[in-house]
């Protein structure tokens, strides 16, 4: 009963709470909007379905296996495989079953190709490590059952296509037998596996398809060995590389004896190359190697010997062999010449004609072509067309046909690093932005689907008719600012080295731009991007100049690899200019100041812990002069597990004199003891949050004062052995330690110890308070604690005598070097779900109520009122602390269905959530990013600052037409009856005042 | 005096072995308190920071073991900086080693934490006085381990050398231990230092330190929320009566509108004699004028 009581009355609270967060179903897409993508493409097979609707089944370097419309790009289905699940190959098995072979060749998986549903997984096991194989042969049978063979982990395995069973394995346990080629040629029953042994040793093994059993193993030895990939140049052929590649070795295995012959490229190529890497593909007959600065065509006929057909200097993808008929394989090439693609057709046998030739105009800022997948088709007059899939450098997915690009993917959108926001132009008087003009009986039309729809009269087309207007008629999607600054430009930076600029009002991109400093070059061999800042902000000049952005990217995977920096305008997405820097990229610290055009100054630190100012100019200079001593920074070391705290020293003290250049000394430091803690989180405080009172007044008409400092760090360290996967240990052994850390001084201001909980460690840090997410193993739950933290110091400041004469302390300036006086709070909840991301939303001046909003492993968004999240919730709350708002306590968290901020649908491999405040101070914007992007707005405690969207304009008016009509009449009707009244007082007194000169003629 | 603060002082530190730093630590432990004398250590929630005094008289230097295991004296040495100079010895922290074994791991802990701070010399007084006109970092530097300094990095902490003189050179060291690694030191002055630092130049040249030891605070767990509880505190029964008020609080909408009538009543009461005054005489003098003036009061009256 008590249970029952208790459920209710929480019941009765969410529901209380719910309508804040809620939102009703013909409300969904007016302020949000949601983008699905796959990621770049790996591989693709295309549906060779005679009938229904044309598909192509693709693989992504996102681990997303997708079956896409062949027609307009469209997906039908998609399966997100989980982080560590890289698909390693997929192919079509008879003819209706998507087959996908993942993590390192140890799951084979079927699908269901039209619906996307699985049909079966198996686990294939092997002895060791391997490359790992898929091949579908078309006519291998084993009773009347389709054979998949797979190659993985040193172990051949033939696995029935009907319901994944293991028909039979082989081992190749050979220590250092190295596997190349799985190769089961058309048409017969066996099965050729050929590899490198010891690096020098060329092994051939055949293999009876039908029962796995070995027939022949040969082996030749070469003593110059090899080097990189083989490719196939026939069912028995292979050409390989030797080890200082450049000598090509064409190496037969007919009938199972093993030949070779050895040709050095300089034979085949005047002049000399450099070394050269062969480029997989499997056209019968033809192979290609690539050096620094030509590709080659090379032809082998007859006996080894090889022919060179093209060499060209432009660069060039080639796609895999199509076999178009029997004795015909066809293939795709694809040239750059300028902003123009070159797309050839030729016969794998026939070099010199081609099947198709065609020019396609492409977009300079989707780079490079990286691959190609060809597909034909059979036209109207029963020749056969050709169509070509192509990923780009931007990892955008594009179909070719005739000539055309029928259809474009943006997937570099999928995988998203850094994310900032940009506003809009400002509206001009002479900018006029295009209006869509009604004419009258649209308006009428309109109007009546309007009246149609609140009479409940609507058919679903009239609804969807309503609803696409209302879309329409929001001026969201403008390209200036709005008064409450819904209206911004998302600027993301994606791992393709792409800066696109999305609309908030509908996701539409406004401007993408490849950036020439993350362009492969020879000065920077594999450029990567790390972050976006906001590097311009105009607010005095807003009518004038364009807010640009910093790019931060350095070449290479190596933290000491040279850093490269660009600007890059955000209302035109021109890179402005770019800097090669000589020195690394540690750290990037915006400062708070600005110089007289606004551009903010940044201080980069090296791995030689030397600070660099940017913009490198006098006046930064100056700015930085003065402020000098007051810069303080800290680094941590997760593999050591130490922070440290850092200032500036002087200027550079190396053989270039370079004034923007300053030596750093190391303030303090913080060692974890390595073998009981390690670092797995450490979060600060967002620099741009805005706190709007510094006190915060409890139940009992006591203040206390929130203690808030930019400089507090959250640091969580788990014990070693913990710091694997959840229950790899026990209770007993692991444990979390939360720090918070001044990182100035390097004070720890709290440390407090969590035992039997583990990692992963998710944690959000907002004005005083900091909550983070872990996985207690004692209970079998996860669990959310909260830690806020106080300012003893001015805790005095309540009388209200001394605030009234200024006897207080709260203005002077607060020194980190005083020795803190704080208390904190914290306590723990118990939790559901397991988090991929946590975020806080922010708001223009912090007066809003906060929420979090936490990313859920079903890759969702749900807002969780801070209220929840409050160490002084008690189990019996006093009257006093109810009418502050404080919520009996329970000891899980609540998950209200109502408040998932993305409501039906799914982030899908949600990565991070963006908070943005918007002008209006009870909005926030949310930008959520994974594969999926979604966008919306929020209002943690509603829209207390003005009227929503559907409030109705016409009622209002028609209130105040009414009000003003009443006014009218009833002061016509109160006139009337004064006067009637003084015409009644006038007769009455008409007849005293007879009366009276009656009494006075009386006299 | 004297006494009586060492030996609270002793129990203090003893108490923090009730707080047990070592990696393993289970709910069992209660039993072991015992041990030490100390059953029945409140929640540990939040332990006192130990101020120990340093003695003013240098503690022997000596590196003695005990003939038992589990009670050793340790020292290590606590090194100076003077802005961006080289570290020197500045004094020696010395401290009881209590080593235990718990489930067949070995917990170790220190105690009875001493200080003992080397005098300035008169060129470190000379230095000290040039970090104080520049304004500069004044560091210090200790051991990240006790048993093996310097462990695997020094624990360096710095503050502005104008925080620290007053009448002498006062400072205040917090060291973070988890068992014999010192995780962090916080150094700085005992009490606040406000930001325009003044040069300011101590009256003696000789410290007087605080230290403190302190070890992770064991958080508490998750409330688990059974029936019983539910039972016991939230039963249907039992609802909490809200605090009885007073008479004011509880009426005090309605009285004001009582009040504010009450008022009224009496303005009119007041008004009323004197309007009957005047209201006559029109009536009986000036018939005609009057009674156009004030059309509508006579006019009620007359109805």
């Amino acid at each position: 009963m008590a249970i029952r009581s208790f459920f209710l009355f929480i019941l009765f609270f969410s529901s209380s709470l719910s309508p804040v967060f809620s939102l009703y179903e013909d409300q969904v897409g007016l302020m949000d909007w949601h983008q699905q993508y796959i990621g770049k493409v790996k591989q693709a097979v295309f549906s060779s379905q005679r009938a229904g609707r044309k598909r192509v089944v693709v693989s992504t370097e996102e681990n997303v296996i997708a079956s896409l419309d062949l027609r307009h790009g469209e997906i039908f289905w998609r399966h997100l495989l989980g982080a560590d699940d890289v698909i390693d190959g997929i192919d079509i098995g008879l003819g209706k079953y998507v087959i996908t072979l993942s993590s390192g060749g140890s799951i084979l998986r079927s699908w269901n190709l039209p619906d996307g549903q699985m049909v079966w997984e198996s686990s294939l096991q092997g002895p060791k490590h391997s490359k790992s194989f898929l091949l579908v042969p078309t006519n291998l049978k084993f009773d009347k059952d389709n054979v998949l063979v797979v190659f993985s982990n040193g172990r051949l395995h033939a696995i029935s296509c009907i319901d994944g069973e293991v028909l039979w394995k082989k081992d190749f346990e050979a220590e250092s037998f190295e596997v190349q080629q799985v190769i089961q040629p058309p048409g017969s029953d066996l099965i050729y596996v050929v590899g490198f042994a010891a690096s020098y040793q060329f092994e051939m093994y055949q293999i009876n398809a039908k029962n796995g059993e070995l027939l022949k193993h040969e082996s030749a030895s070469f003593s110059s060995g090899f080097s990189g990939e083989v490719s196939l140049v026939s069912t028995e052929t292979v050409v390989a590389l030797d080890s200082t590649g450049s000598i090509l070795l064409t190496i037969s295995f007919q009938d199972g004896k093993i030949s070779s012959q050895q040709t050095p490229i300089s034979n085949l190529v005047e002049e000399s190359l450099g070394p050269a890497v062969i480029i997989p593909s499997s056209v019968s007959g033809i192979f290609a190697i690539k050096t620094d600065a030509v590709t080659v065509f090379i032809r082998v006929i007859g006996e080894g010997k090889l022919e060179v057909v093209e060499k060209t200097t432009h660069e060039i993808a080639v796609s895999d062999a199509l076999s178009i008929s029997e004795d015909q394989e066809a293939f795709a090439l694809i040239q750059h010449a300028s902003s123009e693609i070159h797309l050839t057709v030729k016969l794998a046998h026939d070099w010199d004609g081609n099947l198709l030739k065609e020019s396609v105009k492409m977009d300079r800022q989707r780079g490079l072509v990286h691959k190609v997948f060809i597909n034909n088709y059979i036209r109207t007059d029963r020749s056969y067309g050709f169509r070509v899939l192509i990923v780009m450098e931007d990892h955008s997915l594009l179909l070719l046909q005739q000539g055309e690009i029928v259809w474009s993917r943006e997937d570099g959108l999928a995988s998203i690093i850094d994310v900032t926001t940009s506003e809009l132009p400002v509206e001009r008087n002479g900018v006029s932005v295009a209006k869509v003009e009604h004419n009258l009986f649209e308006w009428l039309k309109g109007h009546m689907l309007k009246l149609k729809g609140t009479l409940m009269l609507a058919s679903p087309e009239d609804m969807a008719a309503i609803q696409s207007m209302r879309l329409k008629s929001s001026e969201k999607s403008k390209m200036t600012r709005d008064h409450n600054g819904f209206r911004k430009l998302l600027i993301v930076l994606t791992r393709a080295g792409k800066l696109f600029a999305l609309h908030t009002g509908d996701g539409r991109i406004v401007w993408s731009h490849l950036l020439r400093s993350l362009h492969k070059s020879e000065a920077c061999q594999s450029p990567i991007g790390l972050n976006l800042y906001q590097w311009q902000v105009p607010h005095h000049h807003a009518m004038d100049e364009n807010p640009s952005v910093l790019v931060v990217s350095r070449c290479g995977p190596s933290s000491d690899a040279p850093g490269v920096l660009s600007f890059v305008d955000t209302y035109t997405g021109k890179e402005l200019s770019s800097l090669s820097l000589d020195h690394a990229v540690v750290q990037v610290i915006p400062l708070p100041y600005t110089d007289s055009t606004e551009q903010r100054l940044h201080l980069l630190i090296n791995a030689d812990k030397h600070a660099h100012l940017y913009p490198k100019t006098s006046e930064a200079l100056s700015i930085f002069k003065r402020e000098f001593l007051n810069i303080y920074w800290y680094s941590v070391e997760d593999q050591n597990g130490i922070i440290k705290g850092h200032a500036l020293k002087c200027k550079c003290t190396g053989e270039v004199a370079d004034e923007f250049c300053f030596d750093t000394r190391d303030l303090w430091s913080v060692v974890f003891p390595s073998e009981s803690e390690k670092i797995v989180a450490t979060v600060t405080r967002k620099l741009n949050e805005v706190v709007h009172t510094q006190a915060k007044v409890v139940a009992d008409q006591d203040v206390m004062y929130k203690y808030i400092s930019r400089n507090l760090l959250f640091v969580a360290t788990v014990a070693p052995k913990g710091s694997g996967e959840i229950g790899s240990v026990t209770p007993e052994e692991s444990w979390l330690v939360a720090y918070l850390i001044d990182t100035v001084t390097g004070r720890i201001l709290h440390r407090v110890t969590h035992h039997g909980l583990q990692g992963p460690v998710h944690a959000v840090f907002s004005e005083n308070w900091v909550v983070y997410h872990y996985f207690n193993l004692r209970a079998h739950r996860y669990e959310m604690s909260v830690i806020e933290i106080y300012d003893q110091s001015r805790a005095d400041n309540k009388d209200v005598w001394k605030l009234v004469l200024g006897k207080h302390n709260l203005t002077s300036p607060i020194s980190l070097f005083s020795r803190p006086e704080v208390i904190t709070k914290s306590q723990s909840y118990f939790f559901t779900h397991s988090l991929k991301a946590i975020a806080v939303t922010s708001t223009a001046k912090g007066i809003t109520s906060k929420q979090l909003l936490l990313g859920t492993i079903g890759d969702q968004v749900l807002a969780l009122d801070k209220r929840f999240l409050d160490p002084r919730r008690t189990v019996n709350p006093t009257q006093a602390e109810k009418e502050e708002g404080i919520i009996p306590l329970t000891d899980s968290l609540p998950i209200i269905p109502q408040s998932y901020v993305t409501h039906a649908l799914r982030v899908e491999g949600l990565r991070g959530i963006i908070t943005v405040p918007a002008k209006l101070e009870s909005t926030t914007l949310v930008f959520a990013h994974g594969v999926d992007l979604f966008f919306t707005q929020l209002a943690p405690s509603r829209t207390y600052d003005s009227l929503t969207e559907d409030f109705s304009y016409a009622l209002l008016l028609i209130t105040i037409v009414a009000l003003v009509a009443a006014i009218f009449v009833t002061w016509r009707l109160s006139e009337r009856k004064e006067l009637q009244e003084k015409w009644s007082f006038y007769s009455a007194f008409a007849s005293q005042s007879t009366f009276s000169s009656l009494f006075l003629c009386d006299n | 005096m004297k006494w009586v603060k060492v030996i609270v002082s002793f129990i203090l530190t003893l108490s923090f072995l009730s707080f047990p730093s070592c990696a393993f630590q289970s709910d069992e432990l209660l039993v072991d308190d015992e041990e030490f004398g100390l059953e029945g250590a409140p929640q540990h929630r939040s332990p006192e920071p130990i101020p120990t005094r340093s003695p003013p008289v240098t503690s022997p230097t000596r590196k003695r073991h005990s003939d038992l295991d589990s009670d050793s004296k340790i020292q290590f040495s606590l090194d100076h900086a003077f802005g961006d100079s080289d570290f020197s010895p500045a004094g020696t922290f010395s401290a009881r080693l209590k080593t235990w074994s718990h489930g067949g791991q070995f917990c170790q802990t220190l105690t009875k934490l001493r200080f003992s701070r080397n005098s300035f010399s008169d060129v470190e007084k000379e230095k000290f006085k040039n970090l104080l006109e520049s304004d500069d970092f004044y560091r210090i530097r200790l051991p990240s381990n006790v048993l093996s300094p310097p462990g695997r990095d020094f624990i360096i902490s710095s503050v502005k050398a104008r925080c620290l003189p007053r009448e002498s050179l006062d400072e205040h060291f917090v060291i973070h231990m988890e068992g014999v690694n010192v995780l962090a030191v916080n150094y700085g002055s005992p009490g606040s230092c406000p930001y325009p630092r003044n040069l300011k130049l101590p009256a003696k040249w000789s410290f007087s330190s605080h230290t403190v030891l302190k070890n992770s605070e064991q958080a508490p767990r998750a409330p688990v929320f059974t029936e019983e509880i539910l039972g016991g505190e939230n039963a249907e029964g039992e609802v909490v009566q809200p605090a009885e008020r007073s008479f004011w609080a509880k009426y005090w909408m309605y009285l004001i509108p009582l009040g504010l009538i009450v008022m009224n009543a009496i303005t009119q009461a007041m008004n009323m004699p004197e309007e009957q005054a005047t209201g006559q005489v029109p009536a009986q003098g000036q018939p005609s004028a009057g009674a156009v003036q004030r059309g509508p009061s006579s006019a009620v009256r007359r109805r």
